[in-house]
Formats: C-alpha cells, sequence, structure tokens
C-alpha cells in the first residue's frame, strides 16, 4: 500500500470545482500522473497527481479540509 | 460617536481598522478561524470570538457567525475592511438589519456599483466619461452598427452578464465585427444564458488612475489621486499619490467627477472611483468604484495627513464630513509597495511558513502596516500579503531613494517575499521616469525573470 501525501500546507479540494464531480472516487483506478485532487494555498490552486498507479484509491482528507504539507491525503492499493 | 466596533476581516487591515477604532475610544471585537487564533489582531482587539474553522466560507465569509459575535459582545457597529464581505449588498443589508451599523455605503449603492452596467449608466448620469460605447445593452448587430461611429477599432464585445475576463471578444475590423457579433451573442447565450451583449472602445496603453473620496450621504469630498499602473495579473503590486502624469487642470477635471459621481448616487462613507487614463489623448475614464477602504489607501493618508478610516468611523457614526475640500491639499509624494509571501523567482508561488526573523523599517517618512511578529506562523488560507510599506518624501525621486533605503532595512527572515522585485523595480530606469502603462509589468517580468531569480 502506498500514501498520497500533500506536497503543500493550504486547503484540499477533491474536485475542479464545486459544480463538479470528484476527481476520483474511493475505490477507483489511478495511474501514475492522474490528478486527484486541488490544494488551494492563498488563492492560488495547485493540482495533486498520484506518483503511482494503484487499483484502489481511498481518501483520508475530505473536500474542504485544511491541510498541512506531508499530510496524507489517500491510500492507494 | 460608534462605542463598540466589531472587525469582520483578518490580518493587516484587521489590524488597520482596530488601531483607529482605539485613537477614537472606539472598543473592539476581533473575529477569527481557527487557524488564526494567534493572530496579531487578535491580541490587540479589546475581545476576540471565535467564528469557525480556517475556510473562508466557514469563518470570515460566514454572516451569520459574524452577525451572532456582535451581537453576543454588545457591538453596535460592524466594519468589513477589504475583500471577504466588504462589497457584498446582502452583508450590508444584513447588518442594518440587525439593528447594527454597517460602517460603509448602503446595500443599495453596493448593488449600483457592483452591476458594470448600471454603473456604468450612474456615472455617465453625473457627467463623468466613461469609455466610449454603447449606453446599454446592444440589441442586434445593426444597433452595434451604430454604436462602432462611437468607438472606433479595435472594439470589444462583452457579455452583460459575463465578468472576470469572460465573454470578451475584441474586432479590429468591420469584416472581423461582423463575424464575431453574432458569435458573442450565441456564446454568451450558452454561457451565461442571455446573450445581451454591450460594447466598448479598446483602450491601448493606459495608466490606472484613481480617487479616493469621503462622503457622509449629502455631502462629498476628493483627498486626490493615486497611480496604480504596476499590475501584476490585474492586481497592483506598487501604488503612489500623486500621479505624475496628470496635469494640474485634468486632475481638477478628474477629482471633481468623482465627487460629482457620490454626490449622485448619495454615497456614505469611504470609496475609490477609478479610471483608465489615456496619455496620447490625454484623457480620462471611468472603469469602476470601490465602494471599500483600499489596500493602497496609506498613500493617500501619507499626502493629505487624513486618516481615512478614522474618517470612515465618523461618518457611520452619524457625523458630518468635517474636512472642507478646501483644507485638503497635497504634500510631497508617497508610495506603498505590498509585501507578499511570494517567490519572485519561482513565478510568485506562494510561500506560507514561519517568521524567523523580523527587522522592520522605520525613521523619517516610513511606515510599515502589517500583521507580522516574529515566530508568527503565516496561515496558507487566505491571501498572500504580508505588509505594506510606505515611504513619504518631498519628491518623488526621494520617495524612491527612501524605499530603497526602507527595502534594505526591513528583513523577514524564514519566508520569502516581493521585497527582491520591489528592489529591482525601484532601480529600473523607467519606473524611476513613471513610464509605464498598466500592461508594463507583465513584459518587464519576463525580461527580467533571470535577475529576480538570482
Amino acid at each position: 500500500m502506498a500514501q498520497i501525501l500533500s506536497p503543500l500546507p493550504g486547503t484540499f479540494y477533491r474536485s475542479a470545482s464545486p459544480d463538479q464531480p470528484p476527481y476520483k472516487a474511493d475505490g477507483d483506478a489511478v495511474s501514475a500522473g492522474d490528478v486527484i485532487g486541488l490544494i488551494e494555498v492563498m488563492k492560488s490552486f495547485h493540482e495533486v497527481r498520484a506518483e503511482t498507479a494503484g487499483t484502489n484509491i481511498r481518501f483520508i482528507a475530505d473536500n474542504e479540509d485544511p491541510i498541512m504539507a506531508g499530510a496524507p491525503i489517500a491510500d492507494l492499493d | 460617536m460608534l462605542k463598540k466596533l466589531l472587525v469582520a476581516n483578518r490580518g493587516e487591515i484587521a489590524v488597520r481598522i482596530i488601531r483607529a477604532a482605539q485613537d477614537l475610544g472606539i472598543a473592539t471585537v476581533a473575529v477569527y478561524s481557527a487557524a488564526d487564533a494567534e493572530s496579531l489582531h487578535v491580541q490587540l482587539a479589546d475581545e476576540a470570538v471565535n467564528i469557525g474553522p480556517p475556510a473562508a466560507k466557514k469563518s470570515y465569509l460566514n454572516v451569520e457567525a459574524i452577525l451572532k459575535a456582535a451581537s453576543d459582545t454588545g457591538c453596535d457597529s460592524v466594519h468589513p475592511g477589504y475583500g471577504f464581505l466588504a462589497e457584498n449588498a446582502a452583508f450590508s443589508d444584513a447588518v442594518t438589519g440587525a439593528g447594527l451599523v454597517f460602517v460603509g455605503p448602503s446595500g443599495d449603492a453596493i448593488r449600483m456599483m457592483g452591476d458594470k452596467v448600471s454603473a456604468r449608466s450612474a456615472a455617465a448620469a453625473a457627467g463623468v466619461p466613461v469609455v466610449p460605447g454603447s449606453a446599454g445593452r446592444v440589441e442586434g448587430l445593426k444597433a452595434g452598427h451604430e454604436v462602432l461611429t462611437a468607438t472606433g477599432f479595435p472594439v470589444m464585445i462583452k457579455a452583460a452578464a459575463g465578468g472576470g475576463g469572460r465573454g470578451i471578444r475584441i474586432a479590429n475590423s468591420l469584416a472581423e465585427f461582423e463575424q464575431a457579433f453574432p458569435q458573442a451573442e450565441a456564446e454568451a447565450l450558452a454561457a451565461f444564458g442571455d446573450g445581451g451583449l454591450y460594447m466598448e472602445k479598446v483602450i491601448g496603453k493606459a495608466r490606472h488612475i484613481e480617487v479616493q473620496v469621503l462622503a457622509d450621504g449629502s455631502d462629498a469630498i476628493h483627498c486626490y489621486e493615486r497611480e496604480c499602473s504596476l499590475q501584476r495579473r490585474r492586481q497592483k503590486v506598487w501604488e503612489e499619490a500623486p500621479s505624475r502624469a496628470l496635469s494640474d487642470r485634468l486632475r481638477e477635471d478628474l477629482c471633481a467627477s468623482a465627487v460629482a459621481l457620490a454626490k449622485a448616487v448619495k454615497y456614505s462613507g469611504a470609496g475609490t472611483v477609478e479610471y483608465l487614463y489615456d496619455d496620447e489623448a490625454d484623457r480620462f475614464y471611468f472603469i469602476e468604484m470601490n465602494t471599500r477602504i483600499q489596500v493602497e489607501h496609506p498613500v493617500t493618508e501619507a499626502i493629505t495627513g487624513i486618516d481615512l478610516v478614522a474618517e470612515m468611523l465618523r461618518i457611520a457614526g452619524g457625523e458630518k464630513l468635517r474636512i472642507r475640500q478646501g483644507d485638503v491639499s497635497v504634500k510631497g509624494h508617497a508610495i506603498e509597495v505590498r509585501l507578499n509571501a511570494e517567490d519572485p523567482a519561482k513565478e510568485f508561488a506562494p510561500f506560507p511558513g514561519q517568521v524567523a526573523e523580523l527587522r522592520i523599517p522605520g525613521g523619517p517618512g516610513v511606515r510599515f502596516d502589517s500583521m507580522l511578529y516574529q515566530g508568527y506562523q503565516v496561515p496558507p488560507f487566505y491571501d498572500s500579503l504580508l505588509a505594506k510599506l510606505i515611504v513619504h518624501a518631498e519628491t518623488r525621486e526621494a520617495a524612491i531613494v527612501r524605499l530603497i533605503r526602507a527595502l534594505n532595512e526591513l528583513k523577514i527572515g524564514g519566508l520569502k517575499t516581493t521585497k527582491p522585485l520591489f528592489l529591482a523595480l525601484a532601480a529600473d530606469p523607467a519606473v524611476r521616469a513613471g513610464d509605464v502603462h498598466t500592461r508594463w509589468l507583465e513584459g518587464w517580468l519576463i525580461e527580467n525573470a533571470a535577475a529576480l531569480a538570482g
């Protein structure tokens, strides 16, 4: 199992905008380089990408959670 | 006079408002999110109330929580600062509806100036020059042809329901116009559910010049202009007063037009009327009115000696304007630079973190408005403004020299800030000559990327 860690401190978002579906749902397969969420840092938005592929992503951080750099966002099998 | 003020903001502007209130003997209540418990505005206010989690939506934009805090602490008034709820008409209405004084204009005044077409109509009705274009919506291609006689080419076709740069097309010729107009109509309908369009002449090279006004609902005065042409991504980074581009005659016309607009809409409080100034044509055009105190207000305070935030509080407390137009005069030149937690060497990437060391500049003609202290942890949840450095001197040239001196005194350890940008700009011949326009900085940043990386 691998963990996806937040590269930045800020606010975590599961989707590109409030009226769009999440990038990934729990249980989805993920390829390396897939966008799995956004971090808002001081009003600028940064994509979070998976570094490795996996068959089953499970989010630890909720949408709009405040998050610190290095904190886990999701588990990946 | 107001007795107890809730400051519905954070950061340097909350500190600024608390100071003005305390100078007037008004008790202060800070509100804060869970991320701001240790912040300076919480330390300086007489009382402080936690209004929610870090996300602004759940705290600083949470009207219910803010009104509850005001009620629980016995406040009689609310100052919104800038950003967050400052230009939210419904918030102004809600504060007034709760029996409190909103330190700013009425909800109706905020609504009128917030709508691009109605603000433009109000300005035109008050005799303020607007960018040549349609009076309101343009109904069809034939009506569009008539507007072209006023605008010429290039012309901008904008969606009435658009905003933030969306729904804009530029046509350089009649052929392009006839092709673009129906496309813009269809696009606007698809994107906004409203195919309404309006048209404006494209002003090529222009300066951003704005006039500070103070008004009490019946009378209004101006406190002269500021020039804010140095912008990055439409964000001002360096502001100064007065503008060196204006002749005395044009300055009087410009300022008088701002007062005319404030009086026409029965404005109350501090406001800013923004214009584009076209150097070549020697003409100015209304863009919009901001119904709040602005980030760059200290440069006006430096050259006029007026405490704008204190005057806002006095007016909100029911006083008539104390200052007559004839009493407002300009002394010297002031410059403000915005020190943001951003790394200019890495395309201005945000840089939250802990202030490991802090050395604040001082001496004659130097003001430092900030919420920083040594050990302060800059949270990542809000905008990146850390501090405003304001310098004042007899002349513009002396102010730039003083700016360099003060920047060299300033040390913010542990963070990357925009300080290197301002040292480089202060040394640039075009900035020294004041020979800039609103798109100048974008080009300069590309040409000087290597110098900023060093």
